[in-house]
């Protein structure tokens, strides 16, 4: 019995790192710009779809992919925000969500013409092997792409901790009207920001797609799943996001053992509320 | 509030509706042709109609709160779902008239609305945070829903169909022209409603919460209490529209009657209409059908599957890039339809 | 509210009138003028199509609309005379039922579709309103026959049919191969058609006399992103057979999870669900979509039809698998199109009664003849086991119609080529 426990803990806790990896992009944008993406799911998507394209064109494995994907990403966000969001930035929330959810149904309805309905999974070699470390069985897949996620989470911290560019975007989230002031261009630091955040969720993407195949209409759930995994750590909160995929991974996996798999995503909600109305600020946010 | 202030808006809002003499008899025309519209369309556009009035009257629902209050919902779904499931199941195993059902799912939905507002403020959670607190709750009755077996579960609710000759008003039976009335009126009714109540002291208060709930508190409105209302007024009335879809659909799937793409749909007309004015979410709820049913057409023909919903995102990102505050501001006041000062 | 009166058919003697009226004429006009019989007869059928062909269900909805597309030319050859109007249904009930009153207002003779149960309920409630004959080609919800519709004719199994066909086939399987399974744990999806499978599965389970008990049921819900509780909580559960009702992608999760954690039960069956014999289950899973048994309505390889339809199919989409989403779609265009020959007439009540007289034993489906009861609904449909061999599903049972011997129990993952 034990075993099973143990088996449901790890494999919940290393989903999660994964769904940390994507929430944390809407994070970093949320944390700065103040703009919630409500086409955050869509970007991740796309993410997916460029990694399932990059392997059946050259066979790159997505985890080498990776940051091909993000790269891209990363353009489009930056051009995304310059071009588009950066407009909006100072309206009130619901235009920014109306348009958002529209450039949401544009990408989505683009990823229907282009790939077709169709679920499409990258067929890899070690896609159904599995560790064995005394009783408890990593799925191999799962291991890489939750390393990948720490990994990454650990390089963006510290780009945000030691770069100069880090420590302008986190001056600029702090004090927008003080970073221009002392000569910060906030217009360019908004557009490097959106660009991390769209590159992190196109990295998630790059991942998942090791654990879930891809189809245009996946979108909507894991722009709500990001926003559960972000609340629950903290809006802007670093560590909150990962913290939050860790604990939703698990949150689902013990609900669903223990009570009824059906009703895993009601407990996911019932914590978000939980967390929304006890702590606001997140687990690990700080309180404004 | 001061007394300036009051003045200033009710001058806004002076002549009838806030409308020009000109507008005025628009406005009776309008309903002149609503009224008169069955006599001429096929069943086809009655249909369609019913579709549109019911966006028009939902919006006006959800506009109560976000365009009056400020209080942004994305869950609205959840009260639209409490008036049909209440409705229907009342009907369903106790053979309840809709009307009642109606009262009784206005008063479940009124009190879920209370329960999330109470909560929130309690707790103090603002803007962004309380829209997304409203999308946990719909979701999270969803799946409820699904294991709700007195409501048939994920299985689904059916209200029994019997082919009658005559529309039975009372039981909510009967053909799409008689929805398609039931409908007009309640349009028109959520139109006075809402006329009414932002005239009062209730409307002007509300306004002034929207624009600034501190400076409102510092001048002695009660935010909570004016705040409590507006959902209340807001999640009754989106109940009624939800009792009402369910008698003339006579299915419900907790899928669909809870899903999050209803809620967003609720919001696209006052939105694009024009949020916090009288005739945004009718003037929203009619473009965007038209909208929506002239690229069906237009796309029809190219055969490529999801061509429609990408012009249709492309047309709201268009009248969002153009028209942030909405259409209807622009359209009257080009039209020469407002009111001077 | 002059017209009401027209568009809801009152149930009492002047219906009936009508009815009677609309019969005379027909004879009449098949009697006593053959001119414009013929005339008639060569109008082709309009048959307004409603398919979920983008949204969520995008998927089966192209699949089916495959299946209605390919229709054509063959019914032509056959004698028929069919035009199609095209709609989609966008996933939506709301949509779907705002396309079948376009469909009828622009011409359309009879409605056809729309693969999910609720935008069929709601596309249903149109039809009865308008009077005009509704062919589903696929949903399996049993209300829809049971809510007292009179132009709604399915020819397609309700759940508790699926249910009862697919867990009789067990006993054949079970004796045919000499392996029994003692315990099973149910693994279904929850939502209206798991739901209902659920409900005949256990209603039905204790007639039938089952030679295993089911342990454990597990619920999961339709969204699920990942299946290792589930599939861990089945493995924990530690019985011999793996029952499923699933939808496609979430069986996909299922499977490439139990190869994952090496949980082999000797069999992994599903009393009749869609998921495991779809184009993307054997592309996705390779040599672990074998030996996965489906006891659904299916084609029938006897067929001379059969035959027809699938190499056209297999020649006109190589790419896509011939499945029973097309074989449905393609014998509800049929069934509309032999309605209108024997009419004679494109007029909506002559096609009703027409419907209602069907009996056609020319088809691609497994079954009897099709013909509707007095609730519309075609009783002649049985399932036959679909088990995954190489790569392609094959029908292994009943014995008469086998393409293949079945085998059960099933090869563990680490022992395939």
């Amino acid at each position: 019995m034990l075993s099973i426990y143990l088996n449901i803990l790890v494999a919940g806790c290393l989903t999660g790192a994964v769904y940390g990896l994507m929430a944390l992009g809407l994070s970093v944008i949320f944390g700065v710009l103040r703009v919630v993406n409500f086409a955050h799911g869509e970007m991740m998507v796309i993410g997916m779809f460029g990694a399932f394209l990059l392997h059946g064109a050259f066979g790159l494995d997505p985890m080498l992919s990776l940051p091909i994907v993000a790269g891209a990403l990363f353009v489009a966000g930056y051009g995304l925000q310059r071009g588009l969001i950066n407009r909006y930035v100072a309206m009130p929330d619901h235009i920014q969500f109306l348009l958002l959810l529209a450039l949401g149904l544009v990408l989505t309805s683009s990823n229907l013409m282009l790939f077709g309905p169709d679920a499409r999974g990258v067929p890899l070699d070690y896609a159904f092997d599995s560790f064995e470390v005394g009783p408890v069985l990593l799925d191999k897949v799962r291991v890489y792409a939750a390393s990948g996620a720490v990994l990454l989470a650990l390089a963006l911290w510290a780009f945000f901790r030691f770069t100069h560019l880090g420590k302008a975007i986190r001056a600029c989230a702090d004090n927008q009207v003080g970073a221009q002031v002392i000569g910060l261009d906030v217009l360019k630091l908004y557009a490097v920001t959106f660009g991390i955040g769209a590159a992190c969720v196109g990295a998630a993407g790059s991942l998942m797609v090791l654990l879930v195949d891809v189809h245009p209409y996946l979108a909507a759930d894991y722009t709500l799943l990001a926003f559960i995994i972000v609340i629950l750590g903290g809006l802007g909160s670093f560590w909150g996001a990962l913290l939050g995929g860790v604990l939703v991974g698990l949150s689902e996996a013990l609900s669903g053992f223990l009570i009824a798999p059906s009703l895993k995503s009601m407990f996911s909600f019932g914590l978000l509320i939980l967390v929304l109305l006890l702590r606001p600020q997140g687990l690990m946010g700080a309180r404004q | 509030m001061t007394t300036e202030a009051v003045g200033a808006i009710r001058s806004r809002q002076s002549g009838i509706w806030g409308l020009t003499p000109r507008a005025a008899v628009a406005l009776g025309l309008l309903v002149a042709a609503l009224l008169a519209l069955p006599s001429v369309a096929g069943d086809f556009l009655i249909s369609l109609m019913v579709v549109i009035l019911m966006a028009a009257y939902l919006g006006q629902a959800w506009n109560v709160m976000m365009g009056f209050a400020g209080l942004l919902s994305l869950g609205h779904a959840l009260y639209f779902g409490l008036g049909a499931y209440t409705a229907s199941a009342l009907f369903v195993h106790w053979g309840l008239p809709p009307w009642l059902g109606m009262a009784a799912g206005a008063a479940v939905a009124a009190a879920a609305g209370a329960l999330i507002g109470t909560l929130s403020f309690r707790f103090g959670v603002k803007g962004v945070y309380f829209a997304l607190l409203t999308i946990s709750f719909a979701e999270f009755t969803r799946i409820l829903f699904d294991h709700f077996d007195w409501v048939g579960g994920s299985g689904g609710l059916f209200l029994p169909v019997t082919n009658r000759a005559d529309n039975d008003l009372l039981y909510l039976r009967g053909s799409s022209t008689m929805f398609y009335y039931v409908l007009v009126a309640m349009t028109l009714g959520a139109l006075a409603l809402c006329h009414a109540l932002l005239r009062r002291r209730v409307g002007f208060y509300w306004q002034a919460i929207r624009e600034d709930p501190d400076a409102a508190a510092a001048l002695g409105i009660d935010v909570f209490r004016y705040r409590m209302a507006a959902i209340a007024v807001s999640s009754a009335m989106t109940a009624v529209g939800g009792a009402v879809f369910a008698f003339y659909y006579n299915n419900l799937y907790p899928e669909t009657t809870f899903a999050m793409h209803r809620s967003i749909e609720m919001i696209l007309a006052p939105i694009v209409g024009g949020l916090g004015t009288l005739f945004g979410p009718i003037l929203g709820a009619f473009l965007l059908h038209i909208l929506g049913e002239g690229l069906t057409v237009a796309t029809e023909g190219l055969g490529v599957d999801g061509i429609k919903l990408w012009f249709y995102g492309v047309a709201l990102l268009v009248i969002v890039a153009l028209r942030p505050a909405g259409i209807w501001p622009w359209l009257r006041r080009r039209l020469g339809l407002e009111a001077r000062p | 509210m002059t017209d009401d009166t027209r568009t809801m058919r009152p149930t009492g003697p002047s219906r009936r009138d009508l009815g009677r009226w609309t019969l005379a004429a027909g004879g009449f006009a098949l009697a006593a003028s053959s001119p414009l019989r013929f005339a008639r007869a060569a109008d082709p059928v309009k048959v307004g199509v409603l398919l979920p062909r983008s949204g969520h269900l995008a998927l089966i909805g192209q699949a089916c609309q495959r299946g209605a597309d390919i229709s054509v030319p063959i019914l032509a050859d056959l004698g028929y005379a069919v035009e199609l109007m095209n709609a989609d249904t966008e996933s939506s009930p709301d949509v779907g039922r705002t396309q079948a009153e376009k469909l009828i207002r622009e011409g359309a003779h009879v409605l056809m579709g729309c693969f999910d149960s609720a935008t069929t309920a709601a596309v249903a409630q149109v039809a009865e309103q308008r009077g005009v004959p509704f062919v589903v080609n696929i949903a399996a919800d049993p209300k829809i026959t049971e809510q007292g519709y009179r132009y709604v004719f399915r020819n397609f199994p309700t759940s508790a049919m699926l249910g009862m066909g697919g867990l009789s086939l067990l006993n054949d399987l079970f004796q045919a191969t000499g392996a029994t399974p003692k315990t099973a744990v149910l693994m279904h999806v929850n939502d209206s058609f798991g739901q209902s499978m659920l409900g005949g599965i256990n209603a039905l389970a204790p007639k039938i006399g089952l030679p295993f008990e089911i342990v454990e049921t597990i619920a999961y819900d339709p969204k699920a992103r990942d299946l290792s509780v589930e599939v861990a909580k089945a493995k924990a559960a530690g019985a011999d057979l793996h029952l499923v009702v699933t939808r496609l992608n979430d069986a996909i999760l299922m499977v490439r999870e139990m190869v994952k954690q090496r949980y082999e039960p000797m069999g992994i069956i599903s009393p009749g669900s869609p998921g495991m014999y779809e184009k993307q289950f054997f592309k996705t899973l390779g040599k672990n979509a074998d030996y996965c048994i489906t006891n659904v309505a299916w084609f029938d390889p006897k067929q001379e039809l059969n035959g027809v339809l699938q190499s056209a199919f297999e020649a006109a989409h190589p790419e896509e698998t011939y499945e029973l989403n097309v074989g449905f779609t393609f014998e509800a265009v049929l069934v509309a199109a032999d309605a209108a020959k024997r009419a004679g007439s494109t007029d909506p009540q002559a096609l009703t009664e027409a419907l209602r007289a069907t009996n056609l034993s020319n088809r691609v489906m497994l079954g009897g003849p099709i013909s509707f009861d007095e609730k519309g609904q075609n009783l002649n449909i049985k399932s036959a086991a679909i088990q995954n061999r190489d790569g392609r599903p094959e029908v292994v049972l009943p014995a008469p119609n086998a393409t293949m011997e079945p085998v059960f129990p099933m090869p563990g993952w680490g022992s395939r080529g």
